[in-house]
């Protein structure tokens, strides 16, 4: 499309962006519909069946963790950020967790940080499951997600046995874990683990090999690879283009590096990328897999020893205190790179800095290559192709630059969209 | 296809997975269920077992209780307020409570505990039910004077 063609206009304060044609006509998408789970805003322009143009508008669930984390310590805030999503909680303590580390300079033993990936890769199963149900109930195979929802409550049992709770685990501790994997909860974690071995092929073959999965998610909502790149997309949406894009393969954080592992890419599974839909099932269904053998390995290596740096609140939040420092940690959540930056002052108990970037935040720009030249039907499936979590999106941030500023996130996505349109000239 | 269609097929005949609590036939209003279980017409299910050093509601023991207030500082959500008129021992307001557990592991005499009762949804976030150690709402407490 030639930027003759292009014309702005506005629709109510949203300031929406659509290039537009004679015969199209334009769609409104949210925040709440039938379609999203995720309260988002998508405009659409259409001309007939197919999208022309997409602008996305989210913003609409703002909980203000940053400014939360200002009034807390570390240790009464590491609950509050495995509330900063629903399903990947654990992966959200266990990132925090590792940005204090770095900041104080702590050393957890080897034996918390083997427990610490185990519920990050349970979690992972966990995640993946749900994501595949609800992709099964986007393109209205209900049965299928049944099934596979069924499935899934293997995996929470598992880890309310180990955690004591069926969503927020709160397994982390600054410094090491507060639960030790027992005997009898290992058996348990084995059984589970077992269990999900057996329907390993069966869930593969209902969700690969299946005639309607394929025929309803074959080419549509493509991300090619180089748009992927350009765009910094993250997690699975990025290696179902066929990049090799995984921070435990490529920075092992944690105890990661011991393990032998290759990010899983459709080359791996079909010989060929196509970088749609059923690419990104696919990979998901395989990470389920890879994820089962990481963890049977963490369990037969698992070491003796403390799991707890300081196993006293108290003590430990004495040494918090007297320490400061700024940290940073990233992590593969299991929809992507995670990152928590935190921050604190010397002999001050709370926290001074808390920002959070969610893998939401670098896939929901890869939304529009997506959904461009799909049809209305397409939408719900493309859009939780990515597996959105707006909730954990929604965020502002501060940039101190000779003065304060502040930028709302409406303007970051301009200046952002810019950088785009720039990048494609 | 062939595959899921012979799953679903197997399920068909198979036992619901839900078990249904607190009753098999409970009306709308609980209430009525407690009337009906007074006459014996309706039978209690038990709830599903639920794991070991599981983290349900907390109880507090003042008995035990030394005023150290550490709980106070690694609690996220507020749950302890003192009480002016109890000698400053503490309140707890649990719908406020995010079960983390640890105030638990804070507590150096165990005066606080993760006990097993998960039911905790009530209308009233005030309820009797959801405060230890007092009957008033946050609001008609004193505060507590300045050290």
């Amino acid at each position: 499309m030639s930027d003759d063609d292009k014309i702005e206009f506005n629709e109510g304060k949203d300031n929406v962006k659509l290039s537009k044609k004679d015969n199209s006509y334009s769609v409104p998408v949210g925040p709440i519909n039938v379609a999203l789970h995720e309260p988002l805003r998508l405009y659409f322009e259409e001309e007939g069946e197919e999208v022309i143009d997409v602008d996305i508008k989210p913003g609409f669930t703002h909980v203000g963790i940053e400014k939360i984390a200002t009034k807390r310590n570390p240790l009464e805030f590491q609950p509050v950020t495995q509330r900063i999503c629903g399903i990947c909680s654990d992966t959200h303590g266990f990132t925090f967790v590792r940005s204090i580390e770095d900041a104080l300079d702590f050393k957890p033993p080897l034996r918390s940080q083997y427990i610490r990936v185990i519920i990050a890769e349970l979690e992972r199963i966990h995640s993946h499951l749900l994501w595949a149900g609800s992709a099964a109930h986007e393109i209205g195979f209900d049965s299928l997600f049944y099934y596979i929802w069924k499935e899934r409550e293997e995996v929470m049992d598992a880890l309310e046995y180990v955690s004591g709770n069926r969503v927020n685990y709160e397994m982390n501790l600054v410094g090491g874990v507060r639960r030790d994997l027992t005997e009898e909860r290992i058996v348990y974690l084995k059984k589970a683990l077992n269990h999900y071995e057996n329907i390993k092929e069966e869930i593969e073959e209902t969700l690969i090999n299946d005639t309607t999965v394929k025929m309803r998610t074959r080419d549509v909502g493509v991300l090619p690879k180089e748009k992927a790149l350009d765009l910094a997309s993250v997690g699975p949406t990025v290696r179902a283009s066929g990049v090799k894009k995984d921070v435990r393969f490529g920075q092992g954080y944690s105890v990661y590096s011991e393990f032998d592992f290759e990010p899983i890419t459709p080359q791996r599974i079909f010989n060929e990328v196509h970088g749609d839909v059923f690419d990104r099932i696919a990979v998901r269904v395989k990470e389920v897999a890879q994820s089962i053998r990481i963890i049977k390995k963490c369990i037969e290596d698992l070491p003796e020893g403390n799991i707890a740096y300081e196993e006293n609140l108290g003590k430990l939040l004495t040494e918090i205190k007297s320490s400061g420092g700024y940290g940073f940690a990233r992590t593969e959540a299991p929809r992507g790179e995670l990152i928590h930056y935190t921050g604190s002052k010397e002999g001050e108990e709370n926290m001074s800095v808390m920002k959070v970037r969610t893998p939401t935040y670098g896939n929901l720009l890869s939304l529009r290559p997506m959904l461009m030249g799909s049809e209305i039907a397409d939408i719900p499936i493309v859009g939780a192709s990515i597996d959105p979590c707006m909730t954990c999106m929604d965020r502002m941030i501060f940039v101190e630059n000779g003065e304060k500023e502040t930028y709302s996130k409406k303007e970051l996505r301009e200046i952002s969209k810019e950088k785009t349109e720039r990048l494609k000239k | 296809m062939s595959k899921i269609m012979r799953k679903i097929f197997k399920q068909l005949f198979q036992k619901p997975f839900t078990n249904l609590f607190p009753a098999k036939y409970a009306p709308n209003s609980v209430l009525k269920l407690f009337e009906l279980l007074e006459e014996g017409e309706a039978e209690l299910n038990p709830p599903i077992e639920i794991p070991p050093d599981f983290r349900g509601k907390l109880s507090y023991d003042t008995d035990k209780c030394i005023k150290c207030y550490q709980c106070k500082k690694v609690c996220p959500a507020n749950v302890m307020e003192k009480d002016p008129d109890q000698d400053n021992y503490l309140v707890f307001y649990l719908s406020r409570c995010t079960s983390c557990s640890q105030c638990v592991d804070m507590c150096p005499v165990d005066a606080i505990e993760m006990t097993d009762d998960f039911l905790l949804a009530d209308a009233d976030k005030y309820n009797d039910n959801l405060i230890l150690n007092s009957k008033k709402s946050p609001g008609e407490l004193k505060t507590p004077e300045e050290e």
